[in-house]
């Protein structure tokens, strides 16, 4: 299979690949897919108490196109508010990356991976939208 | 000498032409490239002879008579001759067709096939160590048996089956016996009369030889008959019509040859390079299983499971080497390696194979090119993997409850 530039350019270089404390308060960690499936996407983000993420970082078991996805969301969602990061969707993902339709599902990881980090913030935190989030 | 790169580690799926194999092809295709089945003059008989001689240096390898052989262009034709032909032209003696769970998709999908049309197929699963147990062949056994299809050897790993054993059990049912032979000729010896094969499953392209060409091996004492499946002008003695590739069949007679004369030269020196490549993966690297039997394999096969790194993502670091993964990611169908899910290892380790294939023109060299730099790899995305990191931490993966990505 041809991979795009992109995907080969954060395959190679991959962004922000390490992890977060995953018991700081300000951290809210993502793990979703399954070893059985072939992906597995860890995302962890760093909120500020004015609900912006301030950093971001990932490890993912998976194929370059799982990899390059995850790298890709670890530097949009840096400086964006946790409400406009939850908006992201895995078009946009999948556009971005190029990635061919066998491969689409490795974007809705990424995006699953953003909401399941956030949604483990806001439990986190134990704020009025805790209960919306779970 | 200054490596070449890309590496070809990919002798499963295909191989070069030999040079002594191209030399025998050439005049075929320009000064003697009558059609064999030109009976009036010379250019046709030129052929023809060709044709025969190939046939011989064929049969000599497999230990048939060069009679024994139809032409086809490749081992799936061959594989759907072999059973469609067979069940059609037996169906009056019995529906059933005991076949494994790890033959190769042009077996499998013909047996689907013919289930559709009525027949019934029994397939086998296999140990852990991809051999089928002859008693399991035994006990799946019933009257109405007519054909039992084992592969000599799995295309993925190299697991060579117990078909001497089986093929007795087959006779003393009176059933048939196919295999499909193409990974294992040339490499390990096989004669069709020491495995009671009444069918048997060629390929040129495998063995050094050009692609497109391929041989069913069809027993003629006690005669087997087989339904054609392509009609036409009756060549190959009825049973697959159209016009012989010459050069094709030059090429693949010269092939046979050649791996007749070389085998137990060739199979030790390359056993040895596939060891050298497992055992240094092995010392370099903690969590590597192989995948298949440590024994019963093909010298060039090596089956890896690199633990928490998942094998489309390898396969990509490793871009300099031609190796293939059975991760769901290679695929279309997102399903890991049906073989290796037969062998019982879990979908998350099949996730995380490669599968390594040396051949004739592998070099020490190569070898250890390779060794470092799925090491090398390995190391890099496993520092990137979850799963890695979780294990570091002393969690059990089987502990978390998963979401299921699909």
């Amino acid at each position: 299979m041809a991979y795009s530039n992109k995907v080969i350019d954060h395959y190679e270089n991959p962004r922000n690949v390490g992890s977060f404390d995953k018991n700081d308060p300000d951290v809210g960690t993502g793990l979703v897919g399954a070893p059985a499936c072939g992906d597995v996407m860890k995302l962890q983000l760093k909120i500020d108490d004015g609900g912006v993420i301030q950093d971001a970082r990932f490890k993912t078991f998976g194929c370059g196109s799982a990899i390059a996805s995850s790298s890709l969301v670890t530097e949009w969602v840096k400086g964006m508010s946790i409400d406009d990061a939850e908006k992201i969707q895995n078009s946009s993902i999948a556009d971005e990356l190029n990635l061919p339709p066998v491969k689409i599902h490795c974007s809705v990881l990424a995006e699953d991976a953003i909401k399941a980090a956030i949604a483990d913030y806001r439990r986190k935190k134990g704020g009025p939208q805790a209960e919306k989030a779970s | 000498m200054a490596l070449k790169l890309p590496i070809f580690m990919d002798y499963h799926s295909t191989t070069p032409v030999d040079p002594r194999v191209l030399e025998a092809m050439l005049p075929y295709f320009t000064t003697s490239f009558g059609n064999a089945a030109s009976r009036n003059h010379s250019f046709g008989w030129t052929a023809e002879k060709a044709v025969d001689d190939a046939r011989e240096q064929i049969g000599k390898l497999i230990g048939a008579s060069g009679k024994e052989l139809v032409f086809t262009s490749g081992a799936t034709e061959s594989n759907n001759l072999a059973l469609k032909g067979a069940a059609h032209f037996y169906k009056d003696r019995g529906n059933h067709i005991i076949t494994t769970q790890i033959e190769h998709k042009s077996v499998l999908d013909t047996c689907k096939r013919l289930e559709l049309e009525g027949f019934e197929v029994t397939y086998l699963p296999v140990e852990a160590d991809g051999q089928v147990r002859p008693e399991a062949v035994r006990a799946a056994m019933t009257d109405r048996t007519i054909l039992v299809s084992v592969m000599l050897a799995n295309n993925e790993i190299g697991t060579i089956q117990p078909l001497k054993e089986i093929g007795q059990i087959v006779k003393e049912r009176g059933a048939l016996l196919h295999s499909d032979a193409v990974q294992g000729i040339g490499k390990i010896p096989f004669d069709v009369s020491d495995v009671q094969a009444d069918l048997v499953s060629l390929t040129a392209h495998k063995i050094y030889g050009p692609k497109g060409v391929g041989a069913l091996y069809v027993r003629r004492k006690p005669r087997v008959r087989l339904e054609a499946q392509i009609d036409g002008g009756g060549h190959e003695r009825g049973l697959r019509s159209g016009t012989l590739n010459v050069p094709g069949i030059v090429g693949f007679g010269k092939a046979c040859e050649v791996a007749m004369q070389d085998m137990a030269v060739e199979s030790a020196r390359i056993a040895k390079l596939r060891d050298r490549l497992e055992s240094r993966l092995m010392q370099a690297l903690p969590h590597v299983f192989r995948n298949g039997s440590a024994t019963h394999r093909l010298p060039g096969n090596a089956n890896l499971s690199f633990a928490y790194v998942e094998g489309e993502g390898l396969l990509m670091a490793l871009k300099d080497v031609a190796v293939s993964s059975g991760s769901a990611c290679t695929s279309a169908s997102l399903e890991p390696s049906y073989v290796l899910r037969a062998l019982g290892i879990g979908e998350e380790l099949a996730h995380t194979s490669i599968r390594y294939g040396l051949g004739r023109f592998t070099t020490e060299e190569e070898v250890d090119f390779v060794v470092k730099l799925t090491a090398d790899k390995v190391q890099r995305l496993r520092e990137m993997s979850p799963l890695w990191e979780m294990v570091q931490e002393g969690v059990d993966l089987k502990s978390i409850e998963w979401s299921a990505a699909h």
